[in-house]
């Protein structure tokens, strides 16, 4: 069972590298990156600080949230051989500590977005932590095997958070690519689970191979990537991406397509290969068409449509 | 462990006082922040 005891007496100082770990570091910076996505796409002129204080917003959210999430699940952190190893099971770092960073930082980002960019983009970044500790971690990740489904939501959210902070409203495009994340989210998830089942099902987290098996999770993979490689190129025709982001997207949707479909056809459950190549591509399904929306509005490139 | 016994030269010592120097430019890079962008609000608000 993960130490979570706050009376438990460290045996050493928690470090700067203990607080930085808490962050989820890669998990921030995908976060930041398609908030920066946002930011950058998004019609009209904001100021370069701005810009840089509303990411710098999304990227202390998106840490804090992490911080919370591992306050909170620090029982089953401890449990899992994948998250052992995390500040608060080794006893680095103590939960309250961690909750009384995790909140403080949530609260100071939500502050500064408002008082410096605008209320939209803070309630949406308040929306955000709020999505993610409470509905996510608190509510949803014990009790059903929707929860990264759902859950993934909050990981969604920061090109439309980025979108807020430029323009001060939400419109088409920006849900356009909060649905992309969210609508990768569960492959991206179940592709891990599916090697770590073990893992999970020794904390009592309810992943979908836990709960129903690996057969129908392969299948709800396959299902989850063909809708997510239409999805992935619609920015082309909504105006929002052009050729390089087309020809790209469909490239790295068909490329995810194939290995939902070597995921679904894999019959070695022990070492799970597919799924671990599926779970490599579907990051860079991620980085790569989101890299190319961003070089295209930066180079001024025409977009296909509008 | 008692304050007066600490040992500021130790590993620990050491350690704490990477993480008060931490907190110390975290605090600052925000002070500057906040500076420059008030000096942005401002402008924004007196050039319209």
């Amino acid at each position: 069972m993960a130490v979570i005891d706050d009376t438990l007496s460290y045996a050493r100082v928690t470090t700067v590298g203990d607080f930085f770990a808490l962050l989820k570091p890669r998990v921030m910076s995908l976060v930041v990156f398609t908030g920066l996505a946002g930011i950058v796409v998004a019609p009209g002129h904001v100021h370069p600080l701005t810009a840089f204080t509303a990411l710098l917003c999304i990227a202390l959210a998106a840490g804090a949230s992490g911080a919370l999430n591992m306050a909170y699940d620090a029982d089953i952190d401890g449990v899992m051989s994948r998250t052992a190893t995390r500040p608060i099971p080794l006893g680095h770092i103590a939960r309250g500590d961690a909750l009384a960073f995790g909140w403080t930082i949530s609260a100071m980002s939500v502050a500064i977005m408002w008082l410096f960019v605008n209320a939209l983009a803070a309630g949406l970044l308040a929306f955000t932590v709020f999505f993610y500790v409470v509905v996510y971690t608190l509510g949803l990740k014990r009790r059903t095997p929707q929860n990264i489904v759902i859950g993934g939501l909050a990981g969604a959210l920061p090109p439309a958070i980025g979108w807020a902070a430029v323009t001060g409203s939400l419109s088409l495009p920006p849900l356009v690519l909060v649905a992309i994340i969210f609508m990768w989210t569960p492959p991206h998830f179940w592709a891990l689970s599916l090697w770590r089942c073990e893992d999970y099902a020794r904390a009592g987290v309810p992943m979908l191979p836990v709960v129903k098996g690996k057969p129908t999770t392969r299948r709800h993979i396959f299902v989850y990537a063909l809708l997510l490689a239409p999805l992935g190129v619609l920015p082309a025709f909504i105006g929002l991406g052009g050729l390089l982001y087309l020809v790209l997207s469909a490239t790295m949707g068909f490329w995810m397509l194939l290995e939902a479909f070597a995921t679904l056809r894999e019959r070695d459950e022990e070492r799970e290969p597919a799924a671990k190549r599926l779970f490599g591509v579907s990051l860079l399904y991620i980085f790569v068409p989101f890299t190319a929306l961003i070089v295209e509005h930066l180079l001024h490139l025409p977009s296909l449509w509008m | 462990m008692d304050d007066n016994s600490f040992d500021k030269n130790g590993k620990a010592g050491r350690e704490r006082r990477k993480r008060n120097i931490a907190l110390a430019l975290a605090l600052g890079g925000l002070v500057i922040l906040f500076y420059l962008m008030s000096i942005v609000q401002w402008h924004g608000n007196t050039s319209q």
